[in-house]
Protein backbone atom coordinates (compact mmCIF):
# COMPACT_ATOMS: atom_id res chain seq x y z
CA UNK A 1 0.00 0.00 0.00
CA UNK A 2 1.05 3.71 -0.68
CA UNK A 3 2.10 5.82 1.82
CA UNK A 4 0.10 8.52 2.88
CA UNK A 5 0.26 11.82 1.26
CA UNK A 6 -0.59 13.86 4.47
CA UNK A 7 2.40 12.31 5.79
CA UNK A 8 5.05 14.02 3.09
CA UNK A 9 7.80 12.01 1.61
CA UNK A 10 9.90 10.52 4.23
CA UNK A 11 13.77 11.92 4.18
CA UNK A 12 15.91 11.43 7.06
CA UNK A 13 16.50 14.83 8.71
CA UNK A 14 20.80 14.66 8.63
CA UNK A 15 20.71 14.11 4.58
CA UNK A 16 18.74 17.72 4.25
CA UNK A 17 21.94 19.06 6.14
CA UNK A 18 24.29 17.02 4.27
CA UNK A 19 22.81 18.78 1.15
CA UNK A 20 22.95 21.86 1.68
CA UNK A 21 26.12 21.97 2.59
CA UNK A 22 26.96 20.72 -0.50
CA UNK A 23 25.10 22.63 -2.78
CA UNK A 24 26.51 25.87 -0.92
CA UNK A 25 30.48 24.34 -1.33
CA UNK A 26 32.09 23.33 -4.35
CA UNK A 27 29.55 20.90 -5.37
CA UNK A 28 31.20 17.94 -7.43
CA UNK A 29 32.08 15.28 -4.56
CA UNK A 30 30.24 11.90 -3.03
CA UNK A 31 27.90 12.65 -0.49
CA UNK A 32 28.09 9.27 2.22
CA UNK A 33 24.60 8.28 3.06
CA UNK A 34 23.68 5.04 5.13
CA UNK A 35 19.91 5.75 4.87
CA UNK A 36 18.39 3.73 1.80
CA UNK A 37 15.67 4.28 3.22
CA UNK A 38 15.26 8.19 2.44
CA UNK A 39 13.35 9.48 -0.62
CA UNK A 40 14.81 11.51 -3.06
CA UNK A 41 13.62 15.19 -3.10
CA UNK A 42 13.38 17.59 -6.06
CA UNK A 43 16.31 19.16 -4.89
CA UNK A 44 18.68 16.40 -4.52
CA UNK A 45 18.56 16.47 -8.28
CA UNK A 46 22.58 16.97 -9.64
CA UNK A 47 24.32 15.97 -6.61
CA UNK A 48 25.98 13.18 -6.41
CA UNK A 49 25.51 10.33 -3.29
CA UNK A 50 27.52 7.54 -2.18
CA UNK A 51 24.59 4.97 -1.28
CA UNK A 52 26.07 2.45 1.32
CA UNK A 53 24.64 -1.08 0.47
CA UNK A 54 26.09 -3.20 3.40
CA UNK A 55 29.75 -2.92 2.11
CA UNK A 56 30.93 0.49 0.40
CA UNK A 57 29.09 3.46 -0.70
CA UNK A 58 28.09 3.61 -4.16
CA UNK A 59 27.66 6.62 -6.41
CA UNK A 60 24.44 7.57 -7.53
CA UNK A 61 24.13 10.56 -9.71
CA UNK A 62 20.67 11.71 -8.84
CA UNK A 63 18.92 12.98 -12.44
CA UNK A 64 15.13 14.02 -12.15
CA UNK A 65 13.36 10.82 -13.36
CA UNK A 66 14.58 9.27 -10.18
CA UNK A 67 12.72 12.26 -7.60
CA UNK A 68 10.23 10.01 -5.28
CA UNK A 69 11.91 6.48 -5.52
CA UNK A 70 14.37 5.71 -2.54
CA UNK A 71 18.01 5.87 -2.26
CA UNK A 72 18.38 2.54 -1.59
CA UNK A 73 16.78 1.05 -4.83
CA UNK A 74 19.81 2.70 -6.40
CA UNK A 75 22.32 0.83 -4.95
CA UNK A 76 21.83 -3.19 -5.26
CA UNK A 77 22.97 -5.08 -1.99
CA UNK A 78 23.58 -8.27 -3.71
CA UNK A 79 26.03 -10.12 -6.16
CA UNK A 80 25.24 -12.76 -8.19
CA UNK A 81 27.28 -13.42 -10.80
CA UNK A 82 25.16 -16.53 -12.44
CA UNK A 83 25.92 -20.77 -11.62
CA UNK A 84 28.71 -21.70 -13.70
CA UNK A 85 26.62 -24.17 -15.78
CA UNK A 86 24.77 -21.47 -17.67
CA UNK A 87 27.18 -18.79 -17.68
CA UNK A 88 27.32 -19.31 -21.66
CA UNK A 89 23.34 -19.08 -21.48
CA UNK A 90 23.42 -15.02 -19.42
CA UNK A 91 24.22 -12.12 -21.56
CA UNK A 92 22.48 -11.88 -24.59
CA UNK B 1 -18.78 -6.54 -37.94
CA UNK B 2 -17.84 -3.42 -36.48
CA UNK B 3 -14.38 -1.77 -35.88
CA UNK B 4 -13.58 -0.38 -32.66
CA UNK B 5 -10.16 1.38 -31.86
CA UNK B 6 -8.29 0.43 -34.80
CA UNK B 7 -8.24 -3.16 -35.54
CA UNK B 8 -10.31 -4.90 -33.19
CA UNK B 9 -14.00 -6.65 -34.80
CA UNK B 10 -16.14 -8.26 -32.00
CA UNK B 11 -18.72 -10.21 -33.59
CA UNK B 12 -21.73 -11.55 -32.78
CA UNK B 13 -21.36 -11.32 -28.79
CA UNK B 14 -23.20 -9.14 -26.25
CA UNK B 15 -21.63 -5.53 -26.65
CA UNK B 16 -20.08 -5.78 -23.17
CA UNK B 17 -18.44 -8.87 -23.71
CA UNK B 18 -17.30 -7.70 -27.29
CA UNK B 19 -15.72 -4.57 -25.93
CA UNK B 20 -13.66 -7.24 -23.75
CA UNK B 21 -11.68 -7.87 -26.83
CA UNK B 22 -9.80 -4.34 -26.83
CA UNK B 23 -6.39 -4.66 -25.39
CA UNK B 24 -6.94 -2.35 -22.08
CA UNK B 25 -10.70 -2.87 -21.91
CA UNK B 26 -12.09 -5.54 -19.07
CA UNK B 27 -15.13 -6.17 -17.46
CA UNK B 28 -15.23 -2.76 -15.48
CA UNK B 29 -14.58 -0.46 -18.48
CA UNK B 30 -16.65 -2.02 -21.03
CA UNK B 31 -19.75 -1.22 -18.08
CA UNK B 32 -18.90 2.07 -17.84
CA UNK B 33 -18.83 2.61 -21.57
CA UNK B 34 -22.08 1.01 -22.27
CA UNK B 35 -23.68 3.13 -19.82
CA UNK B 36 -21.90 6.16 -20.83
CA UNK B 37 -23.67 5.73 -24.04
CA UNK B 38 -26.99 4.33 -23.08
CA UNK B 39 -27.26 1.17 -25.01
CA UNK B 40 -28.12 -1.72 -22.85
CA UNK B 41 -25.93 -4.39 -22.16
CA UNK B 42 -27.41 -7.39 -23.42
CA UNK B 43 -27.46 -6.16 -27.43
CA UNK B 44 -25.40 -8.17 -29.73
CA UNK B 45 -22.75 -5.70 -31.56
CA UNK B 46 -24.45 -6.61 -35.01
CA UNK B 47 -27.68 -5.00 -34.33
CA UNK B 48 -26.25 -2.09 -32.96
CA UNK B 49 -26.87 0.91 -35.17
CA UNK B 50 -23.76 2.74 -37.46
CA UNK B 51 -24.52 5.54 -35.18
CA UNK B 52 -24.58 3.32 -31.71
CA UNK B 53 -21.16 1.89 -33.05
CA UNK B 54 -20.18 5.47 -33.80
CA UNK B 55 -20.85 6.46 -29.91
CA UNK B 56 -19.17 3.90 -28.79
CA UNK B 57 -15.91 4.44 -30.88
CA UNK B 58 -15.50 8.20 -29.86
CA UNK B 59 -16.61 7.63 -26.47
CA UNK B 60 -13.20 5.33 -26.59
CA UNK B 61 -11.36 7.45 -28.09
CA UNK B 62 -11.42 10.77 -25.51
CA UNK B 63 -11.26 8.37 -22.34
CA UNK B 64 -9.49 5.34 -22.22
CA UNK B 65 -6.15 4.35 -23.00
CA UNK B 66 -6.43 1.28 -25.71
CA UNK B 67 -4.59 -1.21 -27.89
CA UNK B 68 -1.17 0.63 -28.87
CA UNK B 69 -1.05 3.53 -27.46
CA UNK B 70 -1.98 1.19 -23.87
CA UNK B 71 1.01 -0.53 -25.17
CA UNK B 72 3.19 1.87 -25.68
CA UNK B 73 2.77 3.53 -22.47
CA UNK B 74 3.20 0.24 -20.67
CA UNK B 75 6.74 -0.17 -22.58
CA UNK B 76 7.74 3.52 -21.62
CA UNK B 77 7.40 2.29 -18.19
CA UNK B 78 9.26 -0.47 -17.87
CA UNK B 79 11.82 1.14 -20.28
CA UNK B 80 12.37 4.42 -17.85
CA UNK B 81 12.83 1.98 -14.63
CA UNK B 82 15.16 -0.20 -16.95
CA UNK B 83 17.32 3.39 -18.33
CA UNK B 84 17.72 4.59 -14.19
CA UNK B 85 19.55 1.87 -12.89
CA UNK B 86 17.03 1.57 -10.15
CA UNK B 87 16.23 -1.87 -8.59
CA UNK B 88 13.08 -2.59 -10.43
CA UNK B 89 15.03 -1.74 -14.09
CA UNK B 90 17.30 -4.37 -13.20
CA UNK B 91 14.89 -7.10 -12.55
CA UNK B 92 13.22 -6.35 -15.71
CA UNK B 93 16.77 -6.10 -17.59
CA UNK B 94 16.97 -10.11 -16.09
CA UNK B 95 14.00 -10.93 -16.92
CA UNK B 96 13.53 -11.89 -12.98
CA UNK B 97 10.48 -11.14 -10.98
CA UNK B 98 10.31 -7.38 -9.92
CA UNK B 99 7.96 -7.35 -6.70
CA UNK B 100 10.09 -9.14 -4.04
CA UNK B 101 9.06 -12.66 -4.96
CA UNK B 102 11.41 -15.81 -4.50
CA UNK B 103 13.22 -17.07 -7.16
CA UNK B 104 14.84 -20.08 -5.56
CA UNK B 105 12.05 -22.21 -7.14
CA UNK B 106 9.24 -21.04 -9.46
CA UNK B 107 8.98 -17.87 -10.85
CA UNK B 108 8.53 -19.72 -14.00
CA UNK B 109 6.40 -17.29 -15.40
CA UNK B 110 9.16 -14.32 -16.15
CA UNK B 111 12.35 -17.06 -16.07
CA UNK B 112 10.39 -18.87 -18.85
CA UNK B 113 10.78 -22.91 -19.34
CA UNK B 114 12.40 -24.50 -16.77
CA UNK B 115 16.42 -25.28 -18.69
CA UNK B 116 17.51 -28.64 -17.69
CA UNK B 117 21.00 -28.40 -15.22
CA UNK B 118 24.11 -30.57 -16.60
CA UNK B 119 25.15 -33.28 -14.03
CA UNK B 120 22.49 -32.17 -11.83
CA UNK B 121 22.04 -35.36 -9.18
CA UNK B 122 18.52 -37.22 -9.56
Amino acid sequence: MARSVWKGPFVDGYLLKKAEKARASSRAEVIKIWSRRSTILPHFVGLTFGVYNGQKHVPVLVSEDMVGQKFGEFSPTRTYYGHSADKKARRK
Amino acid sequence: MARIAGVNIPTNKRVIIALQYIHGIGQKKAEEIVTKVNIAPERRVQDLSDAEVLQIREAIDRDYVVEGDLRREVAMNIKRLMDLGCYRGLRHRRGLPVRGQRTHTNARTRKGPAKAIQGKKK
